[in-house]
Order: C-alpha cells, then structure tokens, then sequence
C-alpha cells in the first residue's frame, strides 16, 4: 500500500468511527424521546382520570399537599439551621476580635514591662517610662515625680510636652497627685471635665510594698486620643508597680555605685 | 512564597519592641531595627528592604527627612512607607503623604491595625 492510500485509509476509518458515534448518539436521542412521549401520556393520562374520578383527584391532591407540607418543613430547618450557623459565626466574630483586644493588651503589657526591667540606669528607666505614657498610653503631657524622703515633697525628675522645670514640686496629700500618693490609688479625671487648670488627667501613684516612690502624672492626651480605655487602666496598673520597683533598684544601684566608688577611693588612698 | 523584608526606624525602643511583636506574626517576613532616620537610611540604602515602617520626631534626622531622601533615591522610589507617629494633626498626616508616604498610623497602635495596612502595602 502506497503513503497515499495509506493515508486515505486512515481518514476513512475516523470517518467511520465518527460516522458510528453519530449513530449512537441519534439512537440515544430517539430512545429519550420515546421515554418522555411515554412520562408525557401517563401524565396526560393520570390527569384525565383524575378529573374524571373525584377520588382520584382527591388523592393526587393529598399527595400534592403532604409533598408541600414536606418541602415546607425541610425549608423550615435549613432555616433554622442558617440562623444557628449566623449565631455561630457571629460569636466566633466576637471571640475573634476579643482576642485579638486580649492580644494587644498581652503585647502591650508584656513589652512595657520588658523594657521597665531592662536596665539599672536611672535617667534611661526614667525615659522608659515617659516613653511607655507617651507611645502605649498616648499621652501629651507627662512628668514623673519622685518622693524625696527628706522634704517629704514630690519632686519632677522626668517629663515630655513641657519643659520639666514647668513642673512644681508638689506636697503629700495635697491636689490630685498629693492625695494620689498619700492613698496609694490611682486617680483620675475625665479628659475635658471641670477642675483645676494645672491638675493632672491621672495621677499613678509609685509604690514598693508601703513605701512611696512618687508619681506619674498624665497633663494631657494627644489629639487622636480620645479617651481612656480597658488597655489603659492595666497600664497604670502595670505602671504603679513596675515603674516603682525599677525605679527604687535603679535608686538603689545608682547609691551602691556611689558608695562602691567611695570605699575603692579610701582604699586607694590608705594603699597609697 | 517569597520572603518580605521590613525596616522599622524608631527611636523608641518599647515601640520598636511592641512593632516587632506585631509583625512577627505575619509569615516568611524578616525584619530589621534602625535606631533614627540616619540608621533607618544607611540600612536602606546598603539593603534591600519592601516596606519601611518610620516614625516621624527622632533625633539625628526625623522621618520627614527620611521619607524625602527615600523618595529620592531612584532605588527607593517606590518602596512602601507607613509613617506610625504620634503627630495626630491633619496637617501632619496631609504633610507626610504629600511627602509620599502611602499610609499614615497614629500612636497608640493596634497591632492588627498595624497588620492590616502591612498586609496591604505588601500586597499579602
């Protein structure tokens, strides 16, 4: 055989097996056709029988209004159970966002607390603690007194917004800051609410067991901080506790620094 | 998928801590810490980097600064700026973008408000 006959042949045969897949699908056409003239008459048929025979129709009626009365019902569950499945997904939204809040405040705190108890230097634990009212809290105005226990006064040793020298020292258990450290409780006066011009909006007493450190006093909010929230109070609550505890080991590091430098200088001087 | 690198320049270490944490939780991400707008531009500039996450008062050089130089830089032209500051005033934010920040977050953050807008600068 030659390419050219070869080829023909070929083409031939898909021919055919077109041609037979044509005749197949022609038959199963034919045959579904014939299916549904046959459903169309026993319809036609039971319809006309039914008209004829009043029970008969009564029947067909019945069967009609069960399978309704069916639908219905299987309607009325996937209802209720799309209800369900919102309640549910709106409670998962809930529980979402509310742990993404817990989140937050889990980071917030955690990261505050870090850096209270990162260093033993005064002056930068001190800036720590503006930075924390500043940045988490978002305060405009802060200054942070510290007890002297001589004056029994309360002495600025660290502020942002103002100039530090702004501050006056302030007496135990007189204003805001005064009766703040004298309770050893927080207090607090809305943003915006009547009282003294020069009275802090928090003051955040400082304390290590009965011992007073100072105070942290919050002047004013930046202009995008409306108001305080859940997050805040834990701050302060935070604040009052660790702030002190660092502050009082920075104290005290920094005095035994001094008296270490002292001694090495008197041996230096008696080993001369 | 492919790793993002984020330079976040801030001069307050608890920020930078807390901006960390946030972003730790994003995957394949590498991030990297600059101390002030001179850090923030030297790591810019020597690396490379998908997004800068910058604040604007810090010393040595602000972020307003920065964000010129950045835009700049032929280089730098079109990575993405999110300015996270507590500079609350219209006029700050109008100023920041005009500069050509793309977005504009006041202190203090919600982490997942600082994902959001990393998520969408990044396009993740």
């Amino acid at each position: 055989m030659t390419q050219r006959e070869g080829d023909l042949f070929e083409r031939a045969t898909e021919f055919l097996a077109m041609f037979r897949r044509g005749a197949e699908f022609t038959r199963e056409l034919v045959e579904e056709n014939a299916r549904l003239r046959r459903k169309l008459h026993e319809l036609e048929t039971r319809q006309s029988d039914a008209a004829q025979d009043p029970k008969e129709w009564e029947r067909l009626r019945e069967e009609l209004t069960e399978r309704i009365q069916g639908l219905e019902s299987e309607r009325q569950d996937a209802l209720e159970r799309l209800r369900a499945l919102e309640q549910e997904n709106r409670h998962f939204a809930r529980r979402c966002v509310e742990i993404e809040e817990e989140n937050n405040s889990l980071a917030n705190l955690y990261v505050a607390s870090y850096q209270l108890h990162s260093t033993l230097d005064l002056p930068e634990v001190l800036r720590i603690v503006v930075e924390i009212v500043i940045n988490l809290i978002g305060a405009e105005v802060v200054s942070v007194y510290a007890h002297d226990e001589k004056t029994g006064r309360l002495e600025p040793v660290a502020a942002e917004g103002r100039d530090r020298n702004r501050f006056p020292a302030l007496a135990v258990g007189t204003g805001l800051v005064g009766v703040s450290v004298e309770r050893g409780e927080i207090l607090t006066r809305e943003p915006g609410a009547a009282g003294a011009a020069e009275e802090p909006l928090v003051s955040i007493p400082l304390r290590v067991g009965d011992r007073s450190i100072g105070a942290i006093a919050l002047f004013s909010l930046l202009v995008q901080k409306e108001k305080f929230n859940a997050l805040d109070d834990e701050l302060f609550a935070l604040l009052a506790g660790h702030a002190a505890t660092s502050i009082l080991a920075a104290q005290l590091h920094a005095q035994s620094e001094r008296k270490l430098n002292t001694m090495q200088g008197l041996i230096e001087l008696l080993t001369r | 998928m492919q790793r993002r690198r984020i330079l976040i320049v801030e001069d307050s270490p608890t920020m930078r801590q807390l901006l960390m944490f946030a972003l730790k939780r994003l995957p394949n991400v590498e991030i990297v810490e600059a101390r002030d707008g001179m850090d923030g531009l030297r790591k810019l500039t020597g690396d490379h980097f998908d997004l800068a996450l910058v604040d604007i008062n810090m010393p040595v050089m602000d972020g307003l600064k920065l964000i010129r130089l950045i835009r700049d830089e032929e280089a730098l032209a079109h990575m993405p700026i999110a300015v996270i500051t507590t500079e609350g005033a219209e006029e700050d934010r109008a100023r920041a973008l005009a500069l050509g920040a793309d977005a504009y977050l006041t202190k203090p953050v919600q982490a997942g408000r600082v994902l959001a807008v990393v998520r969408e600068l990044l396009k993740v």
